[in-house]
């Protein structure tokens, strides 16, 4: 098995038991740090707060001290800083689902694990929304780009 | 109603910021779950191994978590299986046609300052919030 296969496992494990501890992997305490109008509780706020600062702080360091990946390649880093209808409709949507259902795709595919019959339905019908999403809907929003 | 947490939220949280940094470090991905999902689903080619790979490594950590304490998992929203299901189509539709989830966008995106994520994870954690707050004033 080539490195870089065994560098991802080990960080999807890592990120996984990130997940688990976090709480992000209970519905209830999501839909709660969700629920502003209601019975609130803000801790999820916590790993958000603590994921992104430990990832801005890190991913700086890598890129100044790295001019490659340590297993080779190139960094992949998105560049796009326009703003389309895509990007809002997309995230409406997620955003929708995440609060229907108290899951994110991390969370519900680590829930996997668990033997969660939730999760399992969450998983596949994320798969089939993708799928919907390649074939359909994105096609849809450039043409109506194109028409305008 | 659940508890008031700091601790732990914040450690889960400090670890998956390192375990993304591992990503980008050793193979200057973006560790952006529905991406990497997606991509393992519908698109062929080479990086389907590490997509693979990475998915493989959350489902095995999660096997890992359950075994330590399954309370991890614990479930009491009251979501039924219809609700999930829903659910799922939208976030698979959501992520796919947005470009990431919580993890690219959220964590990922707007570590890199990326002003486009930032854009996307106030709208759906706004479409988050308005979404529960109709769902409990359905359900109370």
């Amino acid at each position: 098995m080539a490195k870089s296969n065994i560098s991802s496992i080990i960080c999807g494990i890592i990120f996984s038991i990130g997940l688990g501890i976090s709480g992000m992997t209970q519905p209830q305490k999501v839909i709660g740090f969700l629920d502003v109008f209601g019975e609130w509780n803000p801790s999820l706020a916590f790993v958000m707060g603590g994921a992104v600062l430990s990832y801005l702080a890190l991913q700086l360091l890598i890129q100044r001290n790295f001019s490659i990946p340590v297993l080779g390649g190139s960094f992949q880093i998105p560049t796009r800083k326009d703003l389309d209808r895509s990007l809002i409709i997309g995230a409406l949507l997620f955003g929708s689902g995440w609060g229907l259902g108290g899951y994110c795709p991390g969370p519900a595919i680590t829930s996997l694990g668990s033997g969660s019959l939730n999760a399992l339905l969450f998983v596949v019908a994320m798969g089939v929304g993708m799928l919907l999403a390649d074939r359909v809907i994105s096609p849809m929003l450039a043409y109506e780009v194109v028409k305008s | 109603m659940t508890e008031f947490e700091v601790l732990m939220p914040l450690t889960g949280g400090i670890l998956i910021g390192i375990a993304a940094s591992m990503m980008l470090l050793f193979s200057g991905k973006i560790a952006g779950v529905s991406g990497i999902f997606g991509g393992m689903l519908f698109q062929q080619g080479r990086e389907r191994a590490w997509q693979l790979s990475f998915i493989s490594g959350l489902i095995v950590g999660g096997i890992l978590i359950y075994i330590m304490n399954e309370e991890l998992f614990e479930n009491s929203s009251g979501r039924g299986l219809l609700a999930v299901t829903v659910a799922g189509l939208l976030v698979g539709i959501g992520t796919r046609v947005g470009g990431g989830c919580t993890s690219g966008h959220g964590v990922c995106g707007i570590g890199r300052l990326s002003g486009r994520s930032l854009v996307a994870t106030i709208t759906f954690v706004f479409a988050g919030m308005v979404i529960v707050s109709l769902v409990q004033s359905f359900f109370h």
